[in-house]
């Protein structure tokens, strides 16, 4: 639809400049200034048509990333900002600092550590997510009474608002008053420290972000595998193959476009998951299930004075490190023939 | 060319809506006093408990417009924990923010030095300042000016489940070697649990650090002492308490923990301040209010003292109606006010008028935290004041979960201070 009329339009302003404006840049000046004014005369309306997205899209993704940049090289903190109360104006008295943020978050334990677990926790939800998913969607993918039903009750936790699910956890958590210990109790079990103890907390949070992130792995790979012709499995079933070998031969190739698109969404989701970790622990006890987002929030809004410089620091870190991921899945993708 | 002048159009439409978007939505409700009579609106974000005391302010606060019909109260409850977050947040961008703020007083300096503050000397906000207790004055003040006005003060002590005691024949704690001891006891004797140690906010922690003789900071030396051997100490004694099962704690949702649990008679005691009397008071345990006691923070082996708090009432530097702020400040701090919240919630007064009026004279809880305000540790009022419990619960919960030892959390959260306050030792 936007394509076709896009595209339409683009003929047609460029045979209108053909005849007529395009003879002043007929000169041929040879140099980029000549080429983007030829680009600009011919496909003005194209222009035109993206302007308004491009200015959107530098106001609410640009502005704030270049200014968290700008920030993270200053000293910049609560006390120090441009801050204006009713009749009141302080201009801003933070100043230029260098890379000193990057040194010290870099050379400090803190972003080391933090990053540690960050990097568990990505890893644990994503494999376990997508081992789950995949052995969900076989399951559904089979012909069975009731798959309608048991498809919608999958998906469920993802119909349900993330805060929502996440406060329920909590409540089942709690080691005095939640559901889970009391269930355990009557079974002669005694109560597990859930959010209490630093290891069991790193479990938890790792169970709810399994138990939100399968309904979206299993609905992604049960399209691919509907993507996957039953032609194949008969033939497989011809030449004796196992159950084994058509999933090992025939169901993973055949999945693999879906799941490398979904491993790399769900890592980078994952790494950045903020409500579950700080609706559920807030990054505690301590700051054992502090991952680095939630710990880039607390710098800016949690600890007094708010410390910008360093929250931009680390958000900036957040961003490169899941840059270079991309850059090198990618690769190492293309490596192996994938096209994407 | 139909289809130029469309394109325009979006253009235009979008750039209307953009600036739509970015333009200050914020209400203007006037506040004219042409006539000497205040009008407008005046907002108040209250952080009292919600479920008890909220009720009583919210409708002491309506009782306002009956003084000044023209004035309307848009009275609005922000849980204490997110408070001073949210009105940062607020007062910073310049939207959004209440006209008046219940601030605890160890952010009232910090609001006031990041000018979020209106000063408040020789407005009508300031009635009487000599009949205001000390104690309770001396937070409001930051840099020789006055920021807010004395709401309530406040300290901490033990409440106890008398029933419980009598069950397991012990008497109330006077230190921390007894509470041990009384907690053993009522274990044996009723299998309930001895005390609630909340570990998910370090004021709970601060009466075993003054038991041990210890601090935060010395503000006149200007020197960090959280992590001197009484730190360390201070620390060592919550964690004994956790591990010897005397207490049980929560990493999160502990207020919430602490007063179930406390409530429905799963533990003895818990240590808290007026704050909580009136939301106890609505647990099965208590239902006959006799049944709850109290009694002054066991001492630790080098002293006894518990950390004075309370709230004040600050007026918003950006607010649109500054003089109806400054009349429903001085209202909600008057005597009378002072004296029905103290009758009905048991908050203490910081007039000390209030404390000739009958009501509060007889009132249990009044009597019983009166003295012990009187002799509880001041706080430094400095801006970083309220930054330092941050750092401190970080490493309260570590040491109490068994991440770091006593020695190691004293030591990270006096380094993080060290980084806070400048040039401190």
């Amino acid at each position: 639809m936007a394509v076709d009329t896009s595209s339409q339009s683009v003929a047609k302003a460029a045979g209108d400049s053909a005849r007529g404006r395009s003879r002043g840049t007929g000169k041929r000046n040879g140099g980029s200034r000549g080429a983007v004014r030829r680009s600009l005369s011919t496909h003005w309306y194209a222009w035109a048509m993206v302007a308004p997205v491009v200015l959107v899209i530098g106001v609410i993704i640009g502005y704030p990333l270049v200014r968290g940049i700008w920030l993270s090289l200053t000293d910049a903190n609560e006390r120090n900002v441009e801050r204006s109360i009713g009749v009141n104006h302080i201009p801003a008295s933070y100043e230029f600092v260098g890379v000193d943020n990057y040194v010290d978050a870099l050379t400090g334990s803190q972003f080391v550590g933090t990053l540690g677990w960050t990097l568990v926790w990505t890893v644990a939800c994503v494999s376990v997510t997508f081992a789950l998913g995949l052995v969900l969607a076989n399951m559904l993918n089979r012909k069975m009474a009731g798959r309608g039903v048991y498809r919608m009750l999958l998906i469920l936790p993802w119909a349900v608002p993330g805060f929502v699910s996440v406060f329920a956890w909590r409540f089942l958590y709690d080691e005095r008053r939640g559901i889970l210990n009391q269930l355990l109790a009557g079974g002669g079990i005694d109560a597990v420290p859930w959010l209490n103890d630093p290891t069991w907390a790193k479990f938890s949070v790792i169970a709810v972000n399994v138990w939100l992130g399968v309904p979206f792995m299993m609905v992604a790979l049960l399209g691919g595998l509907q993507s996957i012709p039953g032609e194949m499995y008969e033939a497989a079933e011809m030449d004796g193959a196992n159950a084994w070998q058509r999933f090992r031969h025939i169901t993973l190739p055949g999945l693999r476009s879906v799941s490398t698109t979904v491993i790399l969404l769900s890592t980078i989701w994952t790494f950045n998951m903020f409500p579950v970790i700080f609706l559920l622990t807030r990054g505690g006890p301590g700051e054992a299930t502090q991952i680095l987002v939630t710990q880039a929030y607390k710098f800016s809004f949690e600890i007094s004075p708010r410390d910008y410089a360093q929250s931009s620091t680390w958000g900036v870190l957040i961003l490169v490190l899941l840059m270079v991921f991309a850059a090198v899945y990618r690769r190492v993708l293309r490596k192996q023939g994938e096209v994407w | 060319m139909r289809r130029g002048i469309a394109a325009t159009a979006l253009v235009a439409a979008l750039g209307v809506t953009l600036a739509a978007c970015g333009s200050d939505s914020g209400s203007n409700d006037g506040g004219s006093k042409g006539s000497g009579e205040l009008s407008g609106t005046v907002t108040w974000w209250d952080t009292s408990t919600v479920g008890s005391e909220d009720k009583v302010f919210k409708k002491i606060a309506a009782d306002f417009t009956k003084k000044h019909p023209k004035v309307t109260i848009k009275y609005v409850n922000v849980p204490f924990g997110d408070a001073q977050n949210k009105f940062k947040n607020a007062a910073q961008s310049g939207s959004g923010a209440p006209d008046v703020i219940r601030s605890e007083v160890a952010w009232t300096p910090d609001f006031a030095n990041l000018g979020y503050l209106a000063p408040l000397d020789g407005t009508a906000a300031l009635k009487d300042q000599d009949d205001f207790l000390k104690q309770a004055a001396a937070s409001t003040k930051y840099n020789g000016k006055t920021y807010a006005v004395p709401q309530v003060i406040d300290s901490m002590g033990i409440f106890y489940n008398k029933k419980i005691f009598k069950e397991a024949g012990v008497e109330v704690p006077k230190s921390i070697d007894e509470l041990k001891s009384v907690a053993a006891k009522i274990k044996q004797k009723t299998g309930k649990t001895g005390l609630y140690l909340r570990g998910d906010d370090a004021y709970w922690f601060l009466s075993f650090l003054y038991g041990e003789g210890g601090d935060m900071v010395n503000a006149d030396t200007k020197t960090v002492t959280i992590d001197n051997p009484a730190g360390v100490k201070a620390f060592k004694t919550v964690k004994d308490l956790v591990d010897s099962k005397a207490a049980i704690t929560d990493a999160t949702n502990g207020w919430d923990n602490m007063q179930a649990a406390f409530k429905d008679g799963k533990v003895a005691m818990m240590i808290n301040g007026p704050w909580a009397v009136a939301d106890t008071y609505t647990g099965k345990e208590f239902a006959d209010k006799a049944n709850l006691g109290i009694a002054p923070v066991p001492a630790g082996s080098a002293a006894q003292g518990a950390p004075q708090g309370g709230h004040n009432l600050a007026v918003y530097a950006g607010s649109k109606n500054l003089d109806a702020s400054y009349a429903f400040v001085e209202y909600m701090s008057s005597t009378e006010v002072q004296a029905q919240v103290a009758k009905e919630l048991s908050l203490l007064p910081t007039r000390t008028s209030a404390y000739g009026k009958t009501e509060v004279a007889t009132n249990e809880m009044i009597t019983f935290f009166k003295p012990v305000v009187d002799k509880a540790v001041e706080r430094p009022w400095i801006p970083e004041g309220g930054s330092l419990f941050a750092p401190l619960v970080t490493e309260y919960t570590k040491v109490l979960t068994n991440q770091s030892t006593p020695e190691q959390g004293a030591k990270t959260a006096g380094d993080s201070y060290r980084k806070l306050l400048k040039d401190w030792k």
